[in-house]
């Protein structure tokens, strides 16, 4: 059989050999971000050819928690805020396994901040996929710490008046060695970076933009999942190499997306399993 | 007259032709597959799935270029291409 013949005969979604289908139709909203970045990193994990015995998925808790529920890996959902550390003691065990943290902005960087920091600290060879959906979102809707000022949530009815956390800073001061953003939208430049970023020797971060089309999108009167896509559409500027201080988020402003670090750091001693394993910090 | 003149490579160049699969019992209508397909194949159709959604049909699926921009924008895994074969590129088509 040739490429083509391969390519025509119908056997469901490509994506299916990699999902558990029996949990399918999953359950996040119609409009929802992080169905398109779960295919983004499906088409990463089929790009990079890895060895699916060796490819672990942690997950938290939350919208995005659900990933691990889905994806047909070896993959753990567990602790509100404890992706990060449970996937440092898998990395510690089984150096050789490749681990992917995929989790919402309230688990790690609200409720796990501080593992969060610790894990980019000591560089341990991890890919984390943060969805930033600026809201916690499965709750109901409550202010997070990603959440611009002046937005409307359910417990910032009078509008956030707490400046957020901007991610690719906050994981460039703690020491990731490569930290991207893009939105949901930008669904090639998004496979493209998770490949980077798994194959990049210590602690990787890739934040994805992802428009919450129940909570966040409703509450500040932005219509529907579709409407902030085509927000995402205009209102977002490709500048690789940005300095990660002006990476701000505003409320209803401009949103710059790219490549922001990518550099050489010592990872932890052993245990990176990376190419450069055996270096001495 | 035409003032578009042929490109003396087009007898090269291959245009590829794809079908779109929907399954609309998985649809939740969130219009992403409509708004970025780049050549217009997709529109909402009226009818209802068993969620009560209007999943998209196909209205001009002789423009499909297997892009599969649909494919992975799609956030419940409900509509994919598949390559039917190429065929010959012409001017304006």
């Amino acid at each position: 059989m040739n490429t083509l013949e391969s390519m025509t005969k119908q056997d469901g979604h490509p994506i299916e050999p990699l999902l558990r289908m029996d949990r399918i139709p999953h359950i996040w909203c119609p409009g929802c971000g992080i169905g398109t970045t779960l295919n983004a990193f499906v088409a990463a994990v089929n790009k990079l050819d890895v060895d699916r015995d060796k490819l672990c998925v942690v997950s938290g808790i939350g919208c995005t928690g659900r990933v691990a529920g889905y994806i047909k890996l070896d993959s753990f959902h567990v602790l509100h805020g404890r992706a990060i550390p449970f996937a440092t003691g898998i990395k510690l065990s089984h150096p050789e396994l490749n681990v992917v943290v995929f989790s919402g902005d309230g688990d790690l960087v609200s409720i796990g901040g501080n593992h969060f920091l610790h894990a980019a600290r000591r560089n341990i060879n991890l890919t984390v996929i943060l969805v930033n959906n600026f809201i916690y979102a499965m709750t109901g809707g409550q202010v997070a710490p990603t959440t611009p000022v002046t937005a409307y949530t359910t417990t910032s009815p009078f509008g956030n008046f707490e400046p957020p956390s901007n991610i690719p800073q906050l994981a460039e001061a703690a020491g990731a060695v490569y930290v991207a953003r893009w939105t949901a939208l930008h669904i090639r430049r998004l496979t493209k970076s998770i490949v980077e970023a798994f194959r990049k020797p210590g602690f990787a971060v890739v934040e994805v933009v992802s428009p919450c089309s129940m909570y966040y999108s409703r509450l500040n009167r932005m219509g529907e999942g579709i409407d902030m896509m085509k927000f995402y559409h205009k209102n977002s500027v490709i500048k690789h190499g940005e300095p990660t201080e002006n990476l701000d988020i505003k409320f209803q402003k401009q949103i710059i997306v790219g490549k922001f670090v990518d550099r050489e750091r010592p990872a932890i001693l052993g245990s990176s399993g990376g190419p450069d394993a055996e270096a001495e910090p | 007259m035409s003032l578009v003149r042929t490109p003396y490579d087009i007898k090269k160049i291959k245009v590829p032709r794809g079908e779109v699969h929907i399954v609309k019992e998985r649809c939740k209508g969130c219009g992403f597959c409509i708004e970025y397909c780049p050549n217009g194949v997709l529109a909402l159709s009226d009818e209802y799935n068993e969620k009560g959604y209007h999943p998209p049909k196909v209205v001009s699926p002789e423009k499909c270029l297997s892009c599969a921009l649909c494919e992975v924008l799609c956030p419940d895994f409900a509509i994919w291409i598949t390559l039917q074969g190429e065929v010959e590129a012409k001017i304006g088509g």
